[in-house]
């Protein structure tokens, strides 16, 4: 197969980009579009030019690295798929295929198609957590959890925290990757002693992030690779407005002690 | 963080818009429900004791009045405010974007609710202007079983026999249409109403919903034109 590949060039975080066209040969249907990108790099390093940064690692679906806006589209044009799960075969021969690194101004460039996605790790580290005694790993259903309760926290918890939402979404709006997670913990006993705190300050350092608010586009469920509902966005909703009623700091300062 | 500010959040604001957006539901649909009479007969008797009956509630109307003003006034705010947030998130935007479908609920509706918003917004005032406070002007009372009303059938039916009107009107009841056909259900998932199996239902809802509002109010300006009876000799004199 041949392919033309129009992709964002930037040079640096602070650099004006723009898109560059290649032609890459020798494509095989099979390949994904990293593979296709790994093709095109060889090509570029051949001729003496800076190859395209994007970013990867597990190749299979799994790990949330790679993220790019292909024709348009978060992970392109397919369902439930990631970047690198994306074949070739879905485009035609000859085919012109346009890639963007996600775009959010919670999200800025480095370079190329390589974005900053650590606005989430300071959503996570705000409340995306429970809190436990780490060391010994604990027994196997130590804490039994009914059979629909366990299904509906693994919906949410097959986030993998890619940023195609953020990226599908019109207005940049982290709220379903927000949602998932509130989601998931509110559903668990391991979540419930953290549970308002998490709501609140999840929801408050998303808005700090500078992410756009949800209009309910539900675009970000059509380009989420796992298919998590716009449900938990509701969700998530739920939980900060009764939280919001609900929580007050605890303001003395010690423990136990 | 001691008491978190929940209203200045974007959760809250849009919990904010939500309710202001369903009262304001609530409030057209009264309104429909009311301009229906405008059906009912030829010479508009229902209608205009409908008018006089709300007029005759005084101060309570005031109160209605400005109760409607102030939640005009905060979903306004909250929405602009929603937009304003929006607009910064992506300061570059993509060379190429298209929807992906299947559960997407992007539509031509959901990414005009900012322009829809604003035209329904500068409609309000003028539509109050003709046929509220310009209303007692060139028209006469009309009397119905003793009663002296004034008669805002004609004030309308006039207003509408003008094809322009009538036209312009149904060009903005169906940009309040598609305004609804996002807001009403989109309301209810910012309220975090849905579970995921519900929602097809809601959105459906949504849609027919839309459709029952911008129908009726559309229906109206159109009857009036092509159908009503002649301004000129409806009165035949009566009340001058």
């Amino acid at each position: 197969m041949k392919v033309k590949i129009k992709v964002w060039r930037q040079a640096g975080p602070n650099e004006k980009g723009a898109f560059k066209t290649y032609d890459v040969d020798g494509i095989l249907p099979e390949m994904s579009l990293l593979e296709t990108l790994d093709v095109l790099n060889e090509q570029l390093t051949k001729a003496g030019e800076e190859p395209v940064a994007f970013d990867s690692d597990c190749r299979e679906g799994i790990c949330g690295a790679c993220g790019l806006m292909v024709n348009g589209m978060a992970h392109g044009p397919r369902r439930k798929c990631t970047s690198c799960e994306l074949r070739m075969r879905h485009f035609g021969e000859g085919a012109m295929i346009t890639v963007e690194p996600f775009r959010a101004r919670a999200f800025p460039v480095i370079k190329d198609l390589v974005v900053d996605r650590s606005a989430f790790d300071r959503i996570i580290a705000a409340g995306g957590y429970t809190s436990v005694n780490a060391g010994s790993a604990p027994d196997a259903n130590s804490i039994l959890i009914p059979k629909d309760k366990a299904e509906k926290a693994m919906d949410s918890a097959a986030c993998i925290g890619c940023g195609a939402c953020v990226a599908a979404c019109p207005n940049a709006s982290a709220s379903l990757f927000v949602g998932a997670k509130i989601t998931q913990f509110s559903l668990l006993p391991q979540g419930q002693a953290e549970r308002d705190r998490r709501a609140l300050r999840m929801v408050a350092q998303m808005d700090e992030e500078g992410f756009g608010n949800c209009s309910n586009h539900a675009e970000c469920e059509a380009a989420c690779p796992k298919g998590i509902s716009i449900s938990n966005i509701a969700n998530m909703r739920r939980e900060y407005m009764h939280a919001g009623r609900v929580y007050e700091e605890h303001a003395g300062g010690g423990g136990a002690g | 963080m001691s008491k978190p500010q929940i209203w200045k959040s974007t959760v809250g604001k849009k919990v904010l818009a939500s309710v202001s957006g369903l009262a304001l539901v609530a409030f057209v649909i009264v309104h429909l429900i009311g301009n229906l009479t405008l059906f009912v007969g030829r010479d508009g008797k229902l209608f205009n004791s409908y008018a006089h009956h709300l007029e005759s509630l005084g101060p309570l109307l005031y109160v209605a009045e400005v109760g409607l003003i102030l939640i005009v006034v905060l979903h306004i705010a909250t929405a602009l405010g929603v937009r304003i947030g929006q607009r910064r998130a992506r300061p570059q935007g993509y060379g190429v974007y298209g929807s992906k479908h299947g559960p997407s609920k992007q539509t031509l509706a959901s990414r005009s609710m900012a322009i829809t918003g604003v035209i329904i917004l500068l409609f309000i005032p003028l539509h109050v202007w003709m046929f509220k406070f310009n209303a007692g002007r060139g028209f006469t009372d009309v009397d119905f079983d003793g009663h002296s009303v004034k008669d805002l059938y004609l004030v309308v039916l006039t207003a509408f026999k003008d094809p322009m009107k009538a036209w312009a009107y149904v060009g903005i009841m169906a940009l309040l249409g598609l305004h609804l056909r996002h807001g009403f259900w989109s309301a209810f998932q910012s309220l975090g109403a849905f579970a995921p199996k519900r929602l097809p239902a809601f959105y459906a809802a949504g849609l027919i919903c839309a459709l029952l509002l911008a129908a009726g109010f559309i229906a109206l300006p159109l009857y009036l034109l092509y159908c009503g009876p002649d301004p000129a000799t409806l009165r035949g004199g009566v009340g001058g």
